[in-house]
């Protein structure tokens, strides 16, 4: 494991008798796009101050590209860190804000200019050079702080929500724009968010934290697909949970007691709860024919319908259980005409069932 | 006119104005008046500018004398020096112990912060006047403080601290200590923290932060600062009076003799219109350019 990028080993941080972070190891890549996912208060902001050397940890270790970095201080890190706020400096221009670190590093001029203005084109800053922060755009606030960052340019670069400041529409195109970057220059990216569709677009592994502890380390599909427990499940994505009761006459089926059903899983596993992802149920309006008594279907009642252009979700209540179904519209799954209180069947694979 | 008086915003606007002209303007033009008129015996002390003698002829009653008497006596522009130095000293005195405390309140938790701003706030609870004598207990032959040295054995003799220029510059330095404080904590108040963090993210050392990015941020609360506290104590009278001794003679004391115990009052009021000519000019030349330099950066 210390051979990773960045290595975090057995990491604990205390505020005054607060735990932010209980005993956490990460391993990163070189080139990596990581994402520390949580709800405010998990601790992954503190990781990151600690990353960047803002804060010592009370114990653990951090190497970065094999050196052990734990007791450098913040200044002579090779990494830097763009802020939730940007903590662009009011007092100076583009340009100057992007030299800063270039000048305390004490480059000769003519090298501070050509990388400044190399930086300046890369993130098409142009024009904006004499222009002080409070002149221009969240947006462009948002690339002169990432310039600052990268004209340094640093083997790590940490992310404190570098989305959450933009408007939405801003966010999504920015969102790729990042991502194209981070491609080109191939340097480990870390972002910090809490907003786990951003974590899922952007990232090729991250990692769930909750109440100072990493949770779960994985690919965006591994994370959704499998989630290791019941709230990973719930904070990815939405989550129905079904409790069930395996069955010991026969393999890889269960009894949902929630839906007065027979569920069969493709593993054997035993569990007490299953996963099932509402995209993955499908629907049709009941035929009012006899009780279907297949694994794997129940019927239900519609109780919410609410229509979102790409796909519609549905509430279903099937025996005292209430469940989420998202279809999608296209006029395949033919549920475009399912309306409130209609009798519906629900259905599924049996790979669609994921036992936590 | 009426649609002008009916508007509320023309009485907010007027408002300080009238206050500016009544308490400002009229007395200083009145000090000026005086400045020019020749003196003689009586109450008041000076000659009505203008006057109608016995044969109804109109007589003007002007001098340039004070002026000229004043600037060709060193020693009123030495007072006046005496004075500057003071209030160059203080101020900087000021600037250095107020700095880092006006820093550190503003860094501190909100709860210990308003704590800390009352603390700095309460000595305007007592009169300027009673906290100057307190100093003037404190620091006298029998008083505490060299009763104490005596009684730890560090002096044998009490020192004489009273009636000197450091005792004067303690005072001053006492008496406008929060007039730098405040103004200062104001703008670092508003101090975004992680500038910092990202000063020493980009490379800088402590040393380098605060020279290029906090000091720059706190340039104004500093000018603000060292204004309210250079300009008064250039005339501060009370002072000196109750702590200084004859080693130095301060302008303001100068004046003050002139008007009560010379009773010169148009000498007087020349000093004190010179005294504010010094003063304002250079400030107006500083304030002109920090503005241009202000914007040329914008």
């Amino acid at each position: 494991m210390k051979d990773s990028f960045l290595y975090i080993e057995n990491v604990s941080k205390s505020f005054d008798d607060v735990k932010a972070l209980d005993d956490v190891s990460l391993a990163i890549n070189k080139s990596e796009l990581f994402s520390l996912l949580g709800a405010s208060g998990c601790g992954k902001s503190t990781l990151l101050r600690i990353i960047a050397g803002f804060e010592k940890p009370d114990s653990g270790k951090i190497f970065l590209d094999g050196e052990d970095i734990t007791d450098l201080p913040a200044y002579k890190r090779p990494l830097n860190i763009m802020f939730q706020s940007y903590a662009l400096f009011p007092h100076l221009n583009v340009s100057n804000n992007i030299a800063f670190g270039l000048k305390e590093d004490r480059l000769d001029k003519k090298e501070i200019e050509n990388r400044t203005a190399e930086i300046i084109n890369l993130l098409e800053l142009e024009g904006l050079e004499k222009r002080k922060i409070d002149e221009i755009s969240g947006g462009q606030q948002q690339r002169v702080a990432l310039a600052r960052c990268l004209v340094k340019k640093p083997k790590l670069l940490l992310l404190d929500e570098p989305l959450a400041a933009l408007d939405k529409k801003l966010r999504i195109q920015t969102q790729f724009e990042l991502v194209n970057l981070q491609y080109k220059l191939g340097i480990t990216f870390i972002i910090v968010t809490h907003d786990q569709e951003e974590a899922m677009s952007l990232s090729d592994r991250m990692a769930i934290m909750q109440e100072g502890s990493i949770l779960q380390v994985g690919n965006p599909v591994e994370v959704y697909e499998k989630p290791n427990n019941e709230y990973i499940a719930k904070f990815i994505g939405t989550a129905n949970i079904i409790n069930i009761e395996k069955l010991k006459t026969k393999n890889n089926s269960f009894l949902s007691s929630d839906l007065g059903i027979e569920i069969e899983s493709f593993e054997n596993k035993l569990s007490s709860k299953c996963l099932i992802r509402p995209e993955k149920i499908n629907i049709t309006k009941s035929t009012m024919e006899k009780k279907i008594n297949t694994n794997n279907t129940c019927k239900g009642i519609v109780k919410e319908v609410a229509y979102l252009g790409s796909y519609t979700k549905y509430l279903i209540q099937s025996n005292n259980y209430q469940f989420y179904v998202f279809q999608t519209n296209n006029f395949i799954s033919e549920n475009l005409n399912i309306k409130w209180d209609d009798v519906v069947d629900c259905s599924w694979n049996k790979e669609a069932i994921f036992l936590l | 006119m009426f649609t002008k008086l009916k508007n509320y915003k023309f009485w907010f606007v007027f408002t300080p104005y009238f206050w500016l002209v009544a308490f400002f303007f009229i007395p200083l033009a009145i000090i000026l008046k005086i400045s020019f008129s020749v003196s003689e015996w009586g109450m008041p002390p000076y000659k009505d500018i203008l006057e109608i003698d016995n044969s109804g002829d109109f007589i003007l009653n002007i001098t340039s004398g004070n002026y000229a008497f004043i600037f060709s006596d060193f020693f009123y522009l030495k007072s006046y020096l005496n004075s500057l130095s003071l209030a160059f000293t203080s101020t900087l005195i000021c600037l250095i112990i107020g700095y880092p405390i006006a820093f550190y309140v503003a860094k501190s938790k909100p709860k210990i912060r308003n704590l800390l701003l009352i603390l700095l706030i309460i000595p305007f609870w007592t009169s300027f006047l009673l906290r100057v004598y307190a100093w003037k207990v404190l620091l006298q032959g029998n008083g505490i403080l060299n009763l104490i040295l005596v009684k730890l054995g560090f002096i044998t003799e009490p020192l004489s601290l009273l009636y000197n220029h450091y005792a004067v510059i303690l005072g001053v330095v006492y008496t406008y200590l929060p007039f730098m404080i405040l103004p200062l904590y104001g703008y670092l108040v508003k101090f975004d923290l992680r500038l910092i963090d990202a000063a020493n993210d980009l490379g800088s050392r402590k040393i380098n932060t605060f020279f290029k990015v906090i000091l720059p941020l706190s340039l104004p609360g500093i000018i603000a600062g060292c204004m309210l506290v250079f300009i008064p104590v250039v005339g501060e009278f009370v002072i000196p009076e109750l702590l200084g001794g004859s080693d130095k003679l301060y302008f303001g004391k100068i004046i003050w003799d002139e008007f009560f115990v010379n009773r010169d009052w148009p000498v007087a009021s020349a000093l004190a219109m010179s005294g504010i000519l010094f003063l304002i000019i250079p400030i107006v030349i500083f304030q002109i350019s920090y503005a241009k330099y202000n914007f040329k950066n914008e």
